[in-house]
């Protein structure tokens, strides 16, 4: 048995919230940052007994296995109803999403405007890696203009292949959300405000104020096919220029706590 | 104000469906606006904040069935309801429900199809009913009425019967069942959901136990096909229990008529007018379709000259009762579609060239 130190405390540690298992994410991904985020929010606010995790279709379609909370796996698309059922008959439970932009910008387009609309009483966190990842790289609604996939083989031509479609601008003509922000997770200082804004997210629901919903910027080196650092660069440079990071939507009852 | 019990009282069938779930424990209902099925709603929107339950009108059909698995998964006694082309539109979820062994209610007052078809009375939904509907494996156990006071019942037992089996229920009407009123009595006893069972799978926070996990994805072959048996185990278990018919002067009869729903109450008048003509004949009226009282029409093909199955479509129970006859008697059919409701005249010319068959 090893001497404990008595000078010595823990000062970081794997949350309670993320089960002590090997991740299938690929080297490079952020959906490890995203997922370790999140489940410092559940184990800040004390909430593994009572949240709900809602797993999308997509890459994160195994979260079920990773949140150390009840999961639900939901249909394509349809986290944000499913979320909506649970929610309903149980207002006491904390309940969440975790999507990427195919499920919940695409297939559950629908699904999305309508629990924003609303103002269903959930927290989104939405993974926005401009690609289908578990498919194969295939163009995804939010895919950028010239960007190659493997259905846009020689870059997204907008005049055939449509336009992507800017999620938390959109949802931000509603009344019903109560906390929309974009962030991401390329760097330390980043980290620190996507925290900031998911724990706002989940603040916003356990204060009973509305729809919250986080985009989080994120790499998908093997689909982009890039090395994992070139892929943060093509984010910082590519990605947030289109879809520029910052709060949309803020309650007024949010708006004191700036608690980091 | 609330519903007058223990005496009889005039209700519209789809008031009936949505007082049964009420007094089933239901808490939670979750539907798209289709005609003929809208009644069912307005009623849930009326009288569920009365006993502190959920109503949402959701945005789709999908979303209705989705927010259902929710409600479900949480542990709660939840349905939809809805229509032919919004049946079809739920199968996604239904599908989704079987495999991960939520139990549920979904009503299906059947209107003309295919398409958009119209909102006549049909019962052309057999095959998607009780044939899986959605991808996969799996069967919803299904049950049809034929009169407002049999939905009334059947959609209050579906209640205790997707507990039981942990998969969804699916009730069967049609246009004219849903919209036509009748004499029922309901009941004076209703199930209180807090005395109900717990449900130790349900998501509904891992407070005091180890955490639960709803899922439909098995991504290890024999992993899914274990699971599939284990569902296939259940139908086999409600075949054996939950059959459910009405036979009526079978006993002595030469040949039978089968039918369910709204078929069967048209083919009374005709089968009393055959009788009356001295043609032996009796109704046999599945009440179970999924699962099918196989054992008891394959008992009646063995004994009978003939059968002559009566549907409105254009021929979709008759497959199974084929199937269960086996060739030991001819089956002969007789249905409209579209939303064309059959007459007693044209069933009693059906009979009458069935009884001309075998004397020939």
């Amino acid at each position: 048995m090893t001497e404990v130190n008595t000078d010595q405390r823990v000062v970081f540690e794997r949350p309670r919230a993320l089960e002590p298992v090997r991740m299938h994410y690929c080297p490079g991904c952020t959906h490890g940052l995203a997922h370790r985020i999140v489940a410092q929010m559940l184990d800040e606010f004390d909430l593994l007994e009572r949240a709900v995790g809602l797993a999308p279709v997509g890459c994160a379609v195994f979260a079920y296995d990773y949140f150390a909370c009840d999961m639900v796996e939901a249909a394509h698309g349809r986290a944000p109803a499913v979320a909506t059922g649970i929610k309903r008959v149980r207002p006491d439970l904390f309940v969440f999403t975790y999507q990427g932009d195919g499920d919940l910008a695409s297939i559950g387009m629908g699904e999305t405007i309508h629990a924003a609309a609303r103002g269903e009483n959930i927290t989104i966190v939405f993974i926005n890696n401009a690609v289908y990842g578990m498919t194969g790289g295939q163009m995804a609604p939010t895919t950028l203009p010239g960007q190659r996939t493997s259905t846009t083989p020689l870059g997204r031509d907008t005049k055939s292949a449509g336009n992507p479609i800017r999620v938390c601008e959109l949802l931000s003509a509603l009344d019903g959300p109560a906390y929309i922000a974009r962030v991401t997770v390329t760097n330390p200082r980043r980290i620190r405000e996507a925290t900031r804004a998911i724990r706002k997210a989940f603040r916003a629901q356990l204060d009973g104020l509305g729809f919250s919903l986080v985009e989080v910027l994120s790499t998908c080196p093997t689909r982009w096919a890039m090395s994992p650092e070139k892929a943060i660069s093509w984010l910082e440079e590519r990605m947030i220029p289109y879809y520029p990071l910052r709060e949309f939507v803020v309650a007024e009852a949010l708006r004191e706590s700036n608690e980091d | 104000m609330p519903v007058p019990r223990g005496k009889r009282i005039l209700m519209r069938g789809n008031e009936a469906v949505a007082q049964a779930a009420l007094d089933a424990g239901c808490r939670a209902f979750f539907g798209y606006p289709i005609t003929p099925q809208n009644q069912i709603p307005d009623y849930f929107a009326a009288h569920m904040p009365e006993v502190g339950g959920v109503f949402l009108q959701a945005e789709s059909e999908l979303a209705a069935i989705n927010m259902v698995y929710g409600a479900a998964a949480a542990g709660v006694r939840a349905m939809t309801a809805s229509s032919s082309p919004g049946i079809s539109l739920k199968q996604e979820g239904i599908s989704y429900l079987a495999e991960a062994e939520l139990p549920c209610v979904i009503v299906n007052i059947m209107r003309g199809g295919s398409g958009l078809g119209n909102i006549a009375p049909s019962q052309s939904d057999y095959f998607q009913a009780v044939k899986g509907g959605g991808h996969g494996d799996y069967r919803t156990l299904v049950f049809a009425s034929w009169s407002v006071q049999e939905l009334y019942d059947l959609t209050r037992d579906a209640f205790e019967i997707a507990d039981r089996y942990r998969n969804p229920v699916l009730i069967l009407g049609d246009a004219m069942l849903g919209q036509m009123m009748e004499p029922v009595v309901i009941p004076e006893e209703v199930v209180d959901p807090a005395g109900l069972p717990r449900k130790p799978w349900a998501t509904d926070g891992a407070r005091g136990r180890k955490r639960n996990i709803i899922n439909s994805l098995y991504i290890h072959a024999p992993d899914l096909e274990q699971v599939n048996l284990r569902i296939q185990n259940r139908y086999d278990e409600a075949a054996e229990r939950e059959v459910r018919y009405a036979a009526e002067d079978c006993d002595d009869a030469e040949f039978v008529l089968v039918a369910y729903g709204t078929a069967a109450r048209v083919a009374t008048t005709a089968i009393e007018q055959a009788r009356a003509q001295g043609i032996k004949i009796g109704l046999f009226r599945p009440i179970s379709l999924f699962p099918f009282p196989a054992q008891e029409i394959a008992a009646l093909a063995k004994r009978v000259k003939a059968l002559l199955v009566v549907e409105l479509s254009l021929g979709q129970m008759v497959e199974d009762v084929e199937r269960m006859a086996a060739g030991a008697c001819p089956v002969r059919f007789h249905g409209r579609t579209g939303g064309v409701v059959i007459t007693p005249a044209e069933v009693l010319g059906a009979i009458q060239r069935l009884a001309a068959e075998a004397r020939a």
